[in-house]
């Protein structure tokens, strides 16, 4: 079957210019570095990892707000109205001189749909579905909460009923007793609706709780993808072991099995990726091979499984990670990571 | 972090079908502008300085003086001196027998037009080339900001005052002087705000929506332009009516027999010992017209962001 | 920061260039014949105005007068008067004093005014010190420096004959000291007023920024006493603002108080400019506009010097 979207070796530069008259690139930021991946119609794909890995970067790729340097974005139907947007900042994505029932209506008024009559009524539906008041649509967005500025965001994604659609971190910003609201309001879209969704987070288990498949990101690389639950029962790349280990803290359910790996040092700068693994200035496991080869993402398991790693070194079932390197240097117990929470 | 779905829904609470239409933030800042009595004080002297400058005309009339007529059988005493304030000239006359108040009501059209036309014209260029500049970033941002750098490092008034020396003094050509000079303080706060703006995620959900640029700047970015421009407009009236008087005052305004503030104090300059009305009631209007613009300009800026400090 | 001070130098060359070129333009783009038949006369006849054309280079074309008036600059030769036949250097130095003398005296008046008003508001905003410098401030702002200049003569000579406050040109401290104090006491204090409105402003905006930030409520919290904490933790970061200002109003102040000199009668800059547009004498319009600007450019790049030293997340590239 043809996958509703298919990423190919997709990468994203962004240029750094100096120069007061003539601007000359000193550098590039490898935001994104060869991505390559697919979405089957109706699933869930999570891309998980810290600030600054292109996740956000690959998501704007995808919608088209970003054009790529290098590779291709295959949609089946029409990107422009077929693939919608989810914000993470419900505050700075609305307009707050605008009021909602405009900006909700937004799509529909950019491409050309019904007269001013039928996009009220669309409007007010729209309301209703995300479980807004659809008296509300003349108030502007200073008048609501996060959460429910959100479902105004989500309401202005579904407009054009697209079929895509990619969430850029939807409840990171959020209050934590709000997100599970809006995590559940877009999984009973999905079901009533048929969407499909890309959803960025950097928190693990957010994404275990919407996604059928999960791939990690690092460095604008994917360094390992796998059906959800295989990959949180059995993760093989040290980055994504180190990942489930800083959820677990925040989340019980992880918890109980996993010990602490720290990761030591900060993320390296995409302007000057490291050699070989991108990973292995920080990884526990890294030895000469990893300095000089780059992985390539290969079948962990049955290949029908679908679960990829790219490291020459996976983590085998039961392996134990505290290892030496990483204690050394262990001078906090935080893990340089992101937990839950807002950014 | 816990995903149960107990709460899911707690956070919609239905709210009553009244209050359906919701404050705008336009008439909310309107509703604090009125509660601010000092910018509703300035309000009301600007109304009054604006009515007194339309009815120049049936002041005319009534005492029976024009603007440019010298009286010297009834202006002048007969040692030739300007007579004072009284039932004839009801502010005394100047140093030609020529009627003071009226006099000072045609000057108010002046300063009134000049204030307000240059303003007009510096916040329409000022707006477009910082919009544009700033939306559109690149090259175009590179050389306009340049221009706004060059125009900004001007020794403004000594190249105001060559331009009037070169060209005449005439209205039209003080408005244009003024307007140069003020669009690009304007030009490069609008610029700044945009550029701001252009960064937000609403800007991008629009591009993501599939928004055209022209689209995107007016639907988008000029409504949050409103508050800035429009209290830093109220505040180059002001500044303008006072460069105005100020060029006008040194002889290279307007042309010298029109009446306007800065050149009847000027003419009083050898006569205001003798007769002070002759320099306290221009200066009086001057003073209440450019105060009244500021404390607006301030209650206006107040108004729109209740939250700052003001006082910037 | 070499590279830095290179552009910031070419940008300034540049714009004194366009200074130069702008006002050399205007005079030949107006009317023609203006400067000749303003020296010869309204009614002198046709042969006499040809004749100083032809005296002072006038008849030349266009752009042999501009290329030859360009190297002169380069030299630091800013050309013979037109009216009183006078090196144009040699105008500008008589009148440098004076205007040196009203800006630096004035400055010292404003900057301890505006700072200390700046203080005394931001330090207990919205309450009666603060509104009342609020209201005075405004007064500074909506008056304009030549009645305030007026008012101040009127009141002088007719209030107050007895204080000896008198307008009339610079009088050199070094020949006549009560002299010099009799006619500066006024122009000080009128320019003074009307900028240190605006540094009482910017002042207390400044203030009001610093005294939000962490680290004073750190040094507040650790029971620093309120008067330190304003004192040296606030008033030192608040100032870098006011040090930029200060220093583009100097530069732009020196070029000529085109303003409170002429009220006054002071013959600095300022005025000389203004007579010298009043007789079209060209060349030392020409020669003060440079000069204004060059002191715009020069108080400009000092700052961004300055800035860089005041402000150390100042990176100049």
């Amino acid at each position: 079957m043809r996958p509703l979207l298919r990423v190919t070796d997709v990468r994203k530069y962004f240029p750094i210019r100096e120069g007061l008259f003539v601007q000359k690139e000193v550098g590039r930021v490898h935001a994104v570095d060869g991505v390559s991946l697919e979405v089957r119609a109706g699933e869930t794909l999570g891309i998980v990892g810290e600030s600054g890995c292109g996740k956000s970067t690959l998501a704007r790729c995808i919608t088209g707000l970003y054009p790529v340097t290098s590779g291709s974005i295959e949609f089946d139907g029409d990107p422009r109205r077929e693939v919608q947007m989810i914000f993470q900042d419900p505050y700075g994505s609305l307009n707050p001189r605008r009021r909602i029932g405009s900006i909700i209506a937004d799509p529909l008024v950019i491409h050309r749909v019904g007269t001013k009559a039928e996009r009220r009524r669309r409007v007010q539906e729209l309301m209703e579905l995300v479980g807004l008041n659809p008296e509300h649509f003349n108030r502007f967005p200073a008048e609501f909460s996060g959460g429910q500025r959100q479902r105004i965001g989500i309401a202005r994604a579904l407009a054009l009923r697209p079929r895509l659609v990619v969430c850029d971190e939807p409840v990171s910003a959020l209050d934590v007793s709000i997100q599970a609201q809006v995590i559940n309001l877009l999984k009973d879209l999905q079901a009533e609706l048929g969407l499909t969704y890309v959803f960025i987070a950097h928190d693990l288990s957010v994404v275990r709780y919407v996604s059928d498949r999960v791939a990690v990101m690092y460095l604008g690389r994917i360094v390992e993808t796998a059906a959800g639950e295989d990959l949180y029962k059995l993760p093989r790349h040290p980055y994504t072991n180190a990942l489930l280990s800083a959820a677990s803290v925040a989340d019980p359910d992880l918890s109980a099995r996993r010990e602490r790996i720290v990761l030591t040092g900060d993320v390296p700068s995409p302007i000057a990726p490291p050699s070989g693994c991108r990973f292995h200035p920080r990884c526990p496991k890294a030895m000469p091979k990893c300095v000089t080869d780059d992985p390539r993402l290969l079948a962990q398991g049955r290949p029908e499984g679908g679960h990829l790693a790219a490291c020459h070194f996976p983590v085998e079932p039961g392996e134990r990670l505290g290892s030496e390197k990483a204690q050394i240097e262990q001078e906090s117990t935080e893990p340089h990571l992101e937990k839950g929470g807002g950014t | 972090m816990s995903l149960t779905e107990a709460s899911a829904e707690a956070e919609h609470i239905p709210e009553q079908a009244e209050a359906v239409r919701g404050k705008g933030p336009w008439q909310l800042a309107w509703e604090r502008l009125t509660r601010d009595r000092a910018a509703m004080v300035s309000l009301g002297v600007i109304a009054v300085i604006v009515l007194l400058a339309l009815l120049a005309p049936v002041f005319a009339a009534i005492t029976g003086h024009g603007p440019q007529e010298a009286f010297p059988a009834t202006g002048l005493t007969p040692e030739g001196l300007p007579v004072g304030p009284g039932s004839g000239f009801w502010l005394g006359a100047d140093s030609l027998g020529r009627d003071l108040f009226v006099r000072i009501l045609y000057g108010a059209r002046i300063s009134l037009l000049v204030g307000l036309l240059s303003t007009l014209l510096a916040t329409l260029f000022g707006v477009v080339v910082g919009m544009v500049a700033g939306f559109y970033g690149g090259w175009v941002d590179g050389v306009l900001a340049r221009v706004l750098d060059v125009v900004l490092s001007f020794p403004y008034l000594l190249v105001a005052i060559v331009l009037v020396a070169v060209l005449g003094a005439s209205v039209p050509l003080m408005i244009l002087v003024i307007a140069f000079f003020s669009f690009a303080a304007m030009a490069r706060v609008v610029r700044g705000q945009t550029i701001t703006y252009k960064e937000r995620e609403f800007i991008e959900a629009a591009r993501s929506m599939g928004a055209s640029k022209p689209r995107t700047m007016f639907v988008d970015v000029v409504p949050n332009l409103i508050a800035p421009v429009t209290v830093l407009a109220t505040l180059l009236i002001p500044t303008s009516i006072v460069f105005e008087a100020t060029l006008s005052f040194l002889g290279l305004g307007v042309d010298p027999r029109t009446p306007s503030w800065g050149a009847i104090l000027s003419d009083s300059v050898d006569y205001y010992r003798v007769a002070p009305g002759l320099l306290i009631f221009p200066a009086v209007m001057l003073l209440l017209t450019t105060l009244a613009f500021n404390l607006l300009g301030d209650g206006i800026r107040d108004a729109l962001d209740p939250r700052g400090e003001g006082g910037r | 920061m070499s590279r830095f001070l290179l552009r910031r130098v070419l940008f300034g060359v540049l714009v004194l260039w366009l200074v130069a070129t702008t006002v050399f333009l205007l005079f030949f783009a107006g009317p023609a014949d203006t400067v000749a038949r303003r020296l010869a006369g309204p009614r002198a006849p046709i042969e006499v105005i040809n004749q100083i054309r032809n005296t002072l280079g006038l008849d030349r074309p266009l752009w042999d007068q501009y290329l030859s008036f360009l190297g002169k600059l380069l030299h630091g030769d800013l050309g013979v008067s037109f009216i009183s036949q006078t090196p144009v250097t040699t105008l500008i130095a008589q009148s440098l004093p004076g205007t040196l003398w009203l800006v630096f005296g004035a400055a010292v008046l404003w900057m301890t005014a505006g700072i200390t008003g700046g203080v005394l508001s931001a330090t207990k905003p919205r309450g009666l010190r603060d509104r009342v410098t609020t209201v005075l401030v405004l007064a500074g702002i909506s008056l304009p420096t030549f009645v305030l200049g007026m008012l101040m003569i009127y009141l002088a000579l007719s209030v107050f004959p007895w204080s000896g406050l008198q307008p009339g040109p610079y009088v050199s401290p070094l020949w006549d000291f009560a002299g010099f104090l009799q006619v500066m006491i006024m122009p000080w204090i009128c320019l003074a007023v009307v900028q240190a409105a605006v540094y009482v402003r910017l002042t207390r905006g400044s203030m009001l920024d610093t005294l939000g930030e962490d680290y004073i409520r750190t040094a507040r919290a650790k029971g620093a006493p309120e008067r330190r904490v304003t004192y040296r933790h606030g008033l030192r970061a608040a100032l870098t603002p006011v040090v930029t200002q200060f220093g583009v109003d100097i530069g732009t102040l020196l070029g000529g108080v085109v303003v409170t000199e002429s009220v006054f009668g002071l013959q600095g800059l300022g005025q000389l400019m203004i007579r010298s547009v009043r007789n079209g004498d060209l060349p030392v319009i020409i020669g003060a506009a440079i000069l204004a600007s060059a002191f715009i450019v020069i108080a400009n790049i000092l700052v961004d010097v300055a800035y860089s030293f005041l402000d150390p997340r100042v990176r100049l590239a």
